[in-house]
């Protein structure tokens, strides 16, 4: 193991598979501790106090939280292969401000998605298309989002395309449809070892997030 | 002799809103870097012109650092781009060079963002039981930073000297007590926060701030009271 590297993670977690995709892409060795967030570690409480929150990376015992912090640091840290932030700072800062987009709209379209219905549920559903039109706007004719080669926001989005069954299927419509060279560029990252292995099964998340649904009431 | 001379050559336009707290931070982060000649445009948030939607398509929002013609916006983002352009003898790091300590600067400046200050506007844009709830959210954010400055043994969240997480909790030493002000509760007192009221007047009086840029109290305070009394209903519908 790169001088002990532990990651506290949960399978279905959209966060967490960056972490996991980072590592990867780095070549990074280390122990994957599945979480139970219904039951938290001591491990998991003691190590992000402030949260409480999946994913942590520890490294030599120390603490970093924040999905994007954490790809930032292992990305500073492990700076010599495939490096995920360009140099250029104008472009570097270009990356952080569209990861930061993925999370600030993405997300939270994404999440109503599963959790309202009639009206509310229609909103996200707009929403998360203009998000995502957005996205594949700023894609162009690009490979990937980080040009030729793999990148940061790439990282930043890419896992939750595991998530878009879910969505697809909680508002009965098609990402292919709406954002078509997204899609292209969904399937060209799947042909990626690093990513087909960190990102979580797609019919899983559904089951799981069905479970989630019927737990809490949102049928 | 002018600090920086080469940086006077370059372009550095900054779009902003006088009491905006993300704005004051990137002024403060070019007034640390040395960069003092600078276009600083005034927007009417209220009334955006054309220049905003140009060059924030994607938000429409303030500020947007323009240099060299190419435009930036998100705060953080921005003193982030400062600090890794400007780095001579001359420009001091805001952020720390180890990637762990970066890696804890950046955690906690969001924590700033999205607990400190998000829980500190529930309270200005709300009333009765709501403001109660976010009054006890916004003390548990300050424990925490509290903790956070004491467990750094300095004076600053910088160390001896402000960085970029001074500039990103800035806020805190000004609009804080006026946001407190408007809402009529007080949360921020020096017996269960001593680290912090220590840290405000420090933050506001070191020389590289020295209170620049900053709205005037009565203004600051009428600004918010206007916007206090738009926002209670409609948070009222949302949560």
């Amino acid at each position: 193991m790169a001088d002990g590297v532990v990651l506290l993670d949960t399978y279905f977690s959209m966060f967490g598979m960056r972490a996991r995709l980072a590592l990867a892409e780095k070549g990074i060795e280390y122990e994957y501790k599945e979480e139970n967030l219904g039951d938290k570690s001591p491990v998991l409480l003691e190590m992000n106090p402030v949260h409480k929150k999946i994913p942590v990376l520890i490294h030599n015992g120390k603490p970093i939280c924040e999905s994007l912090i954490i790809v930032q640091y292992i990305d500073e840290v492990w700076k010599d292969n495939s490096p995920l932030l360009p140099s250029d700072p104008y472009q570097k800062a270009q990356a952080r401000f569209w990861a930061d987009f993925v999370d600030k709209k993405v997300y939270d379209a994404g999440t109503r998605m599963w959790t309202t219905k009639g009206d509310e549920l229609e909103t996200a559903k707009k929403d998360f298309i203009e998000a995502l039109k957005l996205l594949e706007a700023e894609l162009g004719e690009k490979p990937y989002f980080g040009g030729e080669n793999f990148g940061f926001v790439d990282v930043a989005l890419i896992t939750y395309s595991s998530w878009f069954f879910t969505y697809e299927t909680c508002g009965n419509f098609s990402v292919e449809e709406h954002c078509p060279k997204l899609m292209e560029w969904v399937k060209r990252c799947m042909k990626k070892e690093s990513v087909s292995k960190s990102l979580a099964d797609p019919k899983k998340i559904y089951d799981f997030v069905l479970f989630l649904k019927k737990k809490r009431g949102f049928e | 002799m002018e600090k920086n001379n080469k940086n006077n050559k370059e372009n550095v336009k900054v779009v902003g809103f006088w009491v905006s707290p993300f704005v004051h931070r990137v002024r403060w982060a070019l007034k640390m870097k040395g960069i003092k000649k600078y276009e600083y445009i005034e927007e009417d948030i209220y009334n955006k012109s054309s220049l905003l939607s140009e060059i924030n398509p994607v938000y429409g929002k303030v500020p947007v650092l323009v240099h060299n013609g190419k435009p930036l916006s998100e705060s953080s983002i921005i003193l982030e781009y400062i600090d890794q352009v400007w780095n001579d003898d001359f420009a001091p790091p805001l952020l720390p060079r180890d990637p762990y300590q970066r890696a804890q600067t950046r955690f906690w400046a969001k924590f700033a963002d999205q607990k400190v200050l998000e829980s500190a506007w529930m309270v200005l844009c709300s009333e009765g039981e709501k403001q109660e709830r976010a009054v006890k959210e916004a003390t548990e954010a300050l424990e925490k930073l509290e903790e956070k400055l004491k467990s750094g043994n300095s004076i600053f969240f910088g160390g001896d000297t402000i960085g970029y997480l001074d500039l990103m909790i800035g806020f805190v030493s000004y609009l804080y007590p006026v946001w407190e002000e408007v809402a009529s509760v007080k949360i921020l007192d020096a017996l269960k926060f001593p680290a912090l009221v220590a840290w405000q007047s420090n933050f506001l009086n070191h020389e590289l701030i020295a209170g620049e840029y900053l709205p005037p109290r009565a203004e600051a305070v009428a600004y918010f009271r206007w916007r206090r009394s738009e926002l209670i209903p409609v948070y009222n519908r949302m949560y």
